[in-house]
């Protein structure tokens, strides 16, 4: 079938052209090349031999090498010039030119996102830097490691408002895990590898940090420091690993009274790699797992203890389930509003275990009976050590009621609905074909709204790290380029970009990134010709006053025919399958348009401020 | 609408027993609290701190900073009314900074607290005689005298600084500038020292 399944991508045309040495280093074998190697003895670093002064920009080079990093998104400009002067003695540094800093923010954590490791995105100052924030937020609030990288003015300027300056520091302070500014070259290796250090230790996040000009250009013999030596230079950065004993014996009689348990998996099971740990838990005190949105993939949805996705879009019968429990077992994930709605009304018969990373997450949101602060792995490593094993006919009532539940309530959302029977095309259905066609081993990215809601209830996912979405920050414009980060991360799946006709249009620019790097990402743009999820609100919430939620989009067609990506059209639901195997057969980017049902709805939908018992299941309009 | 109607009969349980709502984090009655954060004396921390509070919805009463007898660790006094639950939440969001060693809620516990204020009094030839007994009562100490003013120097706790700016007010205070509190545990046991390990 498909030529890019498996495929490693190729190699990038700036990258193969930029192997070459600057055209003023002298020849090898040369007498000047020779001088110069006797001048710039002691300036060897890292076995390379530059034949030239190490500069701050070789030392970030160097630390992001060390780092493992293969691959990283950027845009040049004025004071990061100084990079790209010597970027071209770096080759193994996979160098990504985007076309604009937010997507190379994203594609950054999209990379993250699937392979667990360090994204890497660069800009210049002021317009580059702010551009990087939006990608900036939307890591911060699903916690993924992100190093963003800045230049800035020269630090005699730093302050008199010079060209292309701004306070990036400042901006990037209340949304980073930490942030730096380097004016000295010989800070960079120190500052990197900490950075490195902090993004992806205890509870990921975004590190920023921000290089002058003369920091870049200076010359420096600072050697990088071993991770020992990172570690005791941040005394006030000791993630906690191990959940309190006293506090997993507490869980683990919660757990052995409990009768109507339920696992809530986040986004930590995934940081933590502890899929497996969670299988075994969960098999072995026979609990059902519900999961956030961040935490889809965390087990397998096939298996007889998954029982689905929860919260303001999610199944009713997981809703159902968590406001009937009598304990809930909290498992790196946070409560968020969009999880609980009405914290007043949320799970009210059930206490709660709530274990987390990071101990301020713990009594945010949702007051707990037994906190436990750990990693995920970790804490079910420990509690499965303490639970007895659990035989399921003991809970053959509650798993009756859990599973009579789940079938009427997949009975009632699937795409059996208005739109379906009139033969237009139901995204829910576009969706699920996507997922089969590829044997739901892809990587799906989603938008944000009602396409992102879609992706979550109804491709099936099978595998950890392979869906990936802005659940805490809901960034419009976040699928093609953090697929185009995915795609890079993990060549070895197939990667599709679920996006709705509204994130699409905000950052489509990276189309070209796409034709330019043979990145082959797939799309699927659905388009309603509205913003469907505020049109959606509109009609339920605000009395059908529908001000904006119109979008005339492009003939979508002809604009990826501009870029040079092969595009595919489908309106009715019989010509879904034979579009996608269209696309999948494109050695390359490929994008298919949907034609969807324009005013179909996101159900069941639990309305802001309203509680998981609230649920909306269907509306009278003219698609449900 | 066809929603939920909400009942709990539907999720198999008697609407008998439906419990009281669950309880908000931070909607308890709120009281003046002390927090010590021991921190790395690094650019920017400050202001990672205030940043930090301001994001999270927290008023600081008062804040005071100096370095510590080790000048790389400097200490912070942050006076702050808040719930209790909400307090130890912003004590939580604090310990997230990597430049922030320890943070500890004095409250509860037995301490020393100190503020030192200059009050600026306006003291006229007929008022002069007045004011400086005031001063000498309670323990002021004058700093600076002149025609038409003096600075007063006063040393106490919250309380007795505000009890002693009422007392002159009437006279009419030109200027006023206090230090907020520095607070200090009782006892043999040190917050500086529990970091280091």
């Amino acid at each position: 079938m498909t030529i890019a399944k498996g495929d490693p991508p190729e190699p990038s045309p700036t990258a193969a052209r930029s192997t070459g040495r600057r055209s003023h280093v002298p020849d090898e074998g040369s007498a000047g090349a020779a001088a110069i190697e006797r001048a710039r003895k002691g300036m060897l670093h890292e076995g390379r031999d530059l034949r030239r002064t190490r500069i701050g920009a070789d030392v970030l080079c160097e630390a992001l090498l060390r780092q493992g990093v293969d691959v990283f998104f950027s845009y040049p400009g004025g004071v990061i010039l100084p990079l790209y002067d010597i970027l071209g003695d770096y080759p193994e540094l996979r160098h990504v030119l985007v076309r604009h800093e937010q997507g190379g923010a994203h594609a950054a954590d999209g990379y993250a996102r699937v392979t667990g490791r360090v994204g890497v995105c660069m800009g210049t100052s002021g317009p580059g830097a702010t551009n990087l924030v939006t990608g900036i937020g939307t890591a911060l609030l699903d916690s993924i490691p992100v190093v963003a990288i800045t230049g800035n003015v020269p630090a005699a300027l730093l302050g008199k408002d010079a060209f292309q300056e701004i306070d990036i520091n400042g901006i990037t302070l209340p949304m980073t895990k930490h942030n730096y500014l380097v004016r000295d070259a010989d800070d960079l290796p120190r500052v990197v590898a900490e950075a490195f250090h902090i993004a992806r230790s205890g509870r990921p996040g975004p590190v920023h940090i921000d290089i002058t000009k003369d920091a870049l250009q200076q010359e420096t013999r600072a050697p990088h420091p071993g991770e020992a030596e990172v570690v005791a230079g941040l005394p006030g950065f000791r993630p906690n690993m191990d959940g309190h004993p006293r506090q997993l014996k507490m869980a683990a009689a919660e757990i052995a009274a409990a009768k109507r348990p339920v696992i809530l998996a986040g986004h930590g099971i995934l940081h933590a790699e502890a899929w497996n740990e969670l299988l075994t838990f969960a098999e072995k005190a026979q609990i059902p797992v519900a999961w956030t949105l961040l935490g889809i993939g965390a087990i397998d949805e096939d298996h007889p203890l998954a029982y689905g996705f929860m919260g303001m879009h999610g199944w009713k019968h997981v809703n159902r389930a968590i406001q009937s429990a009598d304990l809930l077992i909290a498992i790196g994930m946070r409560f968020d509003d969009r999880v609980t709605g009405n914290v007043r009304t949320y799970a009210p018969y059930a206490r709660i275990i709530h274990a987390d990373i990071d101990p301020a997450e713990i009594g945010k949101n949702v007051a707990v009976e037994v906190p436990i602060v750990g990693d995920a792995k970790r804490v079910l490593e420990a509690l499965t050590n303490l639970v007895k094993p659990v035989d399921p006919v003991t809970r053959a009532d509650y798993f009756a009621q859990l599973a009579e539940w789940k079938t009427d309530s997949v009975a009632s959302s699937w795409h059996g609905s208005g739109a379906w029977q009139a033969g237009l095309l139901s995204a829910d259905y576009v969706v699920e074909r996507i997922g089969a066609l590829t044997d739901h081993e892809a990587t799906y990215v989603a938008d944000v709204g009602q396409n992102q809601m879609w992706l979550a209830r109804y491709t099936g996912f099978r595998n950890p790290n392979s869906h990936v979405s802005s659940g805490g920050l809901g960034t419009m414009g976040f699928s093609v380029p953090a697929a185009m980060g995915a795609a890079l991360g993990r060549p070895d799946r197939e990667t599709w970009a679920i996006t709705g006709d509204g994130g699409f249009q905000m950052t489509f620019q990276e189309l070209m990134t796409l034709v330019a790097d043979h990145i082959p990402v797939k799309i699927a743009l659905l388009d309603n010709k509205k913003l469907g999820m505020i049109r959606q609100w509109q009609e339920i919430i605000y009395a059908g006053n529908y001000h904006s939620s119109n979008l005339p989009g492009p003939d979508f067609a002809k604009l990826a025919d501009a870029f040079g990506i092969p595009a595919f059209r489908a309106r009715t639901p019989d010509e879904v399958d034979g579009v996608i195997k269209a696309a999948q057969a494109v050695d390359g980017p490929a994008l298919i348009w949907f034609e969807i049902a324009e005013e179909q709805n996101v159900f069941p939908m639990m309305p802001a401020g309203k509680g998981l018992s609230d649920l909306i299941e269907n509306w009278d309009g003219p698609d449900e | 609408m066809s929603g939920d109607s909400g009942s709990t009969d539907q999720h198999g349980t008697p609407a008998h027993s439906l419990p009281p709502p669950r309880p908000l984090p931070g909607g308890g009655a709120t009281r003046r609290h002390v927090l010590i954060a021991v921190v790395l004396n690094k650019p920017g921390v400050l202001n990672r701190v205030a940043s930090l509070m301001r994001a999270r919805n927290f008023n600081i009463d008062s804040l005071a900073v100096s370095h510590t007898d080790n000048e790389e660790i400097s200490r912070m006094t942050i006076t702050l009314h808040g719930d209790d639950v909400a307090v130890e939440q912003a004590a939580k969001q604090l310990y997230r900074l990597i430049d922030v060693l320890k943070v500890q809620d004095a409250t509860s516990e037995s301490t020393i607290q100190q503020e030192l204020a200059l009050v600026k009094i306006r003291a006229t030839d007929s008022t002069r005689a007045e004011v400086l007994k005031l001063v000498e009562l309670s323990r002021g100490r004058v700093v600076d005298l002149t025609d038409g003013s003096v600075i007063v120097e006063v040393t106490g706790t919250e309380p007795e600084v505000d009890a002693f700016v009422a007392l002159v007010r009437t006279y009419g205070i030109k200027e006023l500038v206090r230090t907020g509190a520095v607070v200090m545990a009782r006892g043999s046991g040190s917050i500086e020292e529990a970091i280091k390990r």
